[in-house]
């Protein structure tokens, strides 16, 4: 059976709040990469660039939307076409098993990103 | 002599559902599609199976999926609905069939039913009318005048995937319909019930229904309403 026990936020306001609120980080940080990109890149320029707290943070919050955002459109997503009504009884378990492999790797790429950007 | 193909399904006797073809004779004239139905059910086949009582786009019966898009066949000329001098008529799509052209409704009624389709107002009833300003009046407009054909509902894919949870357009067209109304004092319940992440948020904005309310109404503008209510209560 389908519930909201696995959404973001249990609610549907919220989700769909902090899906325009992070889609706009989304927006904004990958103008500021493009941006840096369009110019001249090398490593010291780079790491230099990434040195600085601000964009530490500004990526951080960046990689924390793109997991919320993610999670919200995925769940949207396994809620529609993985469910009983649609396969069965293997629609739950599948859609569980879907909703276990996506955060785990969400949850894996941000800590990969602390990692890089803050170590 | 126009080419029909008609979906065929009697649970009692086919083990699936088939499309069978007709070529009806419609002497040249623009006949509406629910003419059409009638001829084959009056010369071709009297066991073809379908809703119909006011012919007119007022009642809602005759809700189904002409040519790939949902629409009321008493008011679709073949004109407007013939590619390559055919028809291809099939029922609305994403609610069971019970036989041939007739849908089991159950689901999309539930649904409306959820929104509470009723004026509520605690305060005491005045002697003759609880009154509304033009103004107030004119709210509602684009929003009472759905005869519940479940044309829009049909066609939203939301509704499809969660017919059980999401209310979908014809029965947000309603909800807006009792919110928007200036005698209703609900509005706070109604909201509540409506802030889960299935009855109001499955709608992605896709405008299927608006495509094919052959009322011309907006139940899109009218869940983003909602949207704005919602917002507003809760900051």
């Amino acid at each position: 059976m389908v519930t909201s026990v696995t959404s973001f936020s249990r609610t549907g306001l919220s989700d769909w709040l902090i899906q325009r609120v992070t889609s706009v980080i989304l927006l904004a940080y990958f103008i500021f990469v493009a941006f840096q990109l369009g110019g001249s890149v090398d490593y010291t320029s780079w790491r230099e660039l990434f040195d600085q707290t601000w964009v530490k943070v500004f990526t951080l919050l960046a990689a924390l939307s793109l997991a919320a955002h993610s999670w919200i459109g995925l769940w949207s997503v396994f809620t529609d076409y993985l469910t009983e009504r649609m396969l069965g009884a293997a629609g739950n378990v599948l859609r569980l098993v879907c909703q276990l492999c996506a955060s785990l790797a969400l949850v894996v790429y941000v800590i990969w990103v602390v990692v890089i950007v803050w170590s | 002599m126009l080419q029909v193909s008609l979906y065929r399904y009697n649970p009692e006797t086919d083990d699936a559902p088939y499309m069978q073809d007709f070529s009806v004779d419609t002497g040249g004239r623009d006949l509406m599609v629910l003419d059409v139905l009638e001829l084959i059910k009056a010369e071709h086949d009297g066991s073809v199976t379908y809703r119909r009582s006011c012919r007119e786009g007022v009642c809602g019966s005759d809700g189904l999926n002409i040519n790939g898009k949902n629409g009321l066949a008493c008011i679709s000329p073949l004109s407007e609905s013939v590619k390559n001098n055919k028809v291809v008529i099939r029922p609305l799509p994403g609610l069971p069939v019970i036989r041939d052209l007739v849908v089991d409704m159950s689901l999309f009624y539930a649904q409306y039913e959820k929104v509470q389709p009723y004026l509520q107002n605690a305060t005491p009833a005045p002697a003759i009318e609880r009154m509304q300003s033009p103004e107030e009046r004119a709210q509602l407009d684009g929003l009472y005048e759905c005869i519940l054909c479940a044309c829009c509902s049909t066609s939203c894919p939301s509704f499809w995937w969660n017919p059980d949870r999401f209310i979908g357009p014809a029965g947000l067209l309603q909800a807006y319909r009792f919110l928007a109304d200036s005698r209703d004092t609900a509005t706070d319940d109604r909201l509540a019930k409506l802030d889960d992440p299935f009855s109001v948020f499955r709608c992605h904005g896709i405008q299927n229904c608006v495509n094919v309310c052959p009322k011309g109404l907006n139940p899109t503008k009218a869940i983003g309403h909602i949207r704005g209510m919602l917002l507003n209560r809760a900051t």
